[in-house]
């Protein structure tokens, strides 16, 4: 049977990993292949590194990085940030990344998503959306949540998936950070949605909150970074939880 | 021993050859054909989409030395597809070692494609039994149904062939290049084969 999938994210600034809370106050969590290396080691089983940097000059760290986090790693790992046309892809393919993540690029340009996955295939290509709940509707962000745009959470996720993306991580902007859960109902409704996996990210708190987004979400996969960076939740001892209560976990 | 993995554009030879490093073997990445053809083990890598990637080893005319290769081959994920006779993605001819079709996931319920990490049932032959409910990593739209040449099966919506055997020809549907320890000992026991 497959199983549901565990995902720490490392957000990557020169070349060190950091975690905000709300997208803001970066607080430094480590060495990413020292970390990336640990997680693999306890059970992850994907590992995400978005890079966060905002300079051309910090971003040269990252493709260096990519190829070091390949050659240590034995598990997929999916890289992203900043990424806006396919000449930026194919290094990071070639370094050895498994899949990368696109995100504002994507809405600015929705054929980029056609045209990665024409180029690369559609296994290769995540589609990230940041959302945010006004009234009624789930408002996707750019630009690392900061800018609303034009477009709605599920309308987006399914041209996505027309488009050619392999799947789509949904970081609820609403929940991110909070640690007060994931947002359960979008993610069920995105799952009736799609035909592609989902990965659930944002408020990620304690080990109940990732049996709820899997039982009752029914999330693809969980994404979360503060927990597993300052070991508040131990992957063994969350898999181990979420074995026991019947979700299907390696 | 001279271990050549196949050089074509294929997505994963990066992280084929990060794994081989990791194990501490010496080989080298090749599209020549004496080089492949003298070769005491191949590794026939793939990530992509079979009408291309066909298309592409006939130009550099590597289907038939693929296919008349005596010495121990494995084929990874779009390689192991490519070794059976047809493809239905883009309705691509293949190399033929194994009679084969390979087939769409088709169902109301499933997830394609079939991504992540999912359990080796009924492991035999060169697998060592140590891999009965281990769990590797996945990532494919298209399967090879269970046939006389199966090794290891998996279940997603139905029983698949995860590996195969014939002859001096070995496959997996699955990545052991990206499956943490159990993918090690699938490497492992090819390259011990």
């Amino acid at each position: 049977m497959l199983t549901k999938r565990i995902i720490p994210c490392l957000d990557i600034k020169n070349g060190r990993t950091v975690k905000g809370t709300n997208f803001i106050n970066l607080r430094d969590a480590g060495d990413p292949i020292e970390l990336g290396s640990l997680y693999a080691q306890q059970g992850a089983d994907e590992l995400v590194f978005l890079d966060i940097s905002a300079t051309i000059e910090e971003r040269k760290t990252f493709s260096s990085l990519v190829k070091e986090i390949a050659r240590h790693i034995n598990i997929p790992f999916t890289v992203g940030g900043g990424i806006s046309s396919v000449k930026d892809v194919a290094p990071l393919l070639d370094a050895g990344a498994d899949k990368v993540s696109i995100n504002s690029a994507a809405i600015q340009n929705p054929d980029l998503i056609d045209d990665l996955a024409k180029e690369f295939g559609s296994q290769f290509i995540v589609l990230a959306i940041d959302a945010r709940k006004k009234i009624n509707e789930w408002t996707v962000h750019t630009h690392g949540g900061t800018r609303p745009s034009d477009k709605k959470l599920f309308s987006w996720a399914k041209e996505g998936q027309q488009r050619g993306a392999g799947e789509i991580l949904f970081t609820s902007m609403d929940n991110d950070g909070t640690k007060s859960g994931f947002a359960i109902d979008p993610l069920s409704k995105l799952n009736q949605l799609l035909t592609i996996p989902v990965i659930a990210s944002g408020g990620a708190g304690c080990k109940e909150d990732f049996l709820e987004v899997f039982a009752i979400g029914k999330a693809d996969a969980a994404l979360a970074a503060s927990v597993f960076h300052f070991s508040e939740i131990p992957i063994p001892e969350l898999k181990n939880y979420l074995s026991l209560h019947n979700i299907p976990i390696r | 021993m001279k271990l050549v993995v196949i050089k074509y554009n294929a997505g994963n030879i990066r992280s084929v050859s990060f794994a081989l490093e990791r194990l501490d073997i010496d080989f080298i990445i090749s599209d020549a054909p004496e080089e492949i053809q003298s070769a005491d083990k191949v590794i026939f890598p793939g990530v992509g989409e079979a009408s291309s990637t066909m298309k592409y080893l006939k130009d550099k005319k590597l289907d038939d030395v693929i296919r008349n290769l005596k010495q121990p081959t494995l084929g990874i994920c779009l390689g192991m597809q490519l070794m059976c006779r047809h493809s239905e993605e883009n309705n691509t001819p293949c190399l033929g070692i194994f009679n084969e079709t390979v087939k769409l996931f088709k169902s109301e319920t499933l997830k394609v494609p079939h991504m992540g990490w999912n359990a080796l049932e009924k492991v035999r032959d060169w697998l060592p039994s140590s891999l009965e409910k281990k769990y590797v990593y996945f990532v494919h739209s298209y399967f090879v149904p269970l046939n006389d040449f199966t090794v290891a099966e998996t279940n997603y919506g139905s029983p698949f062939s995860a590996a195969l055997k014939k002859d001096n020809f070995y496959a997996v549907q699955f990545h052991p290049e990206k499956s943490a320890e159990a993918g090690v000992t699938v490497l492992k026991s090819f390259l011990n084969s």
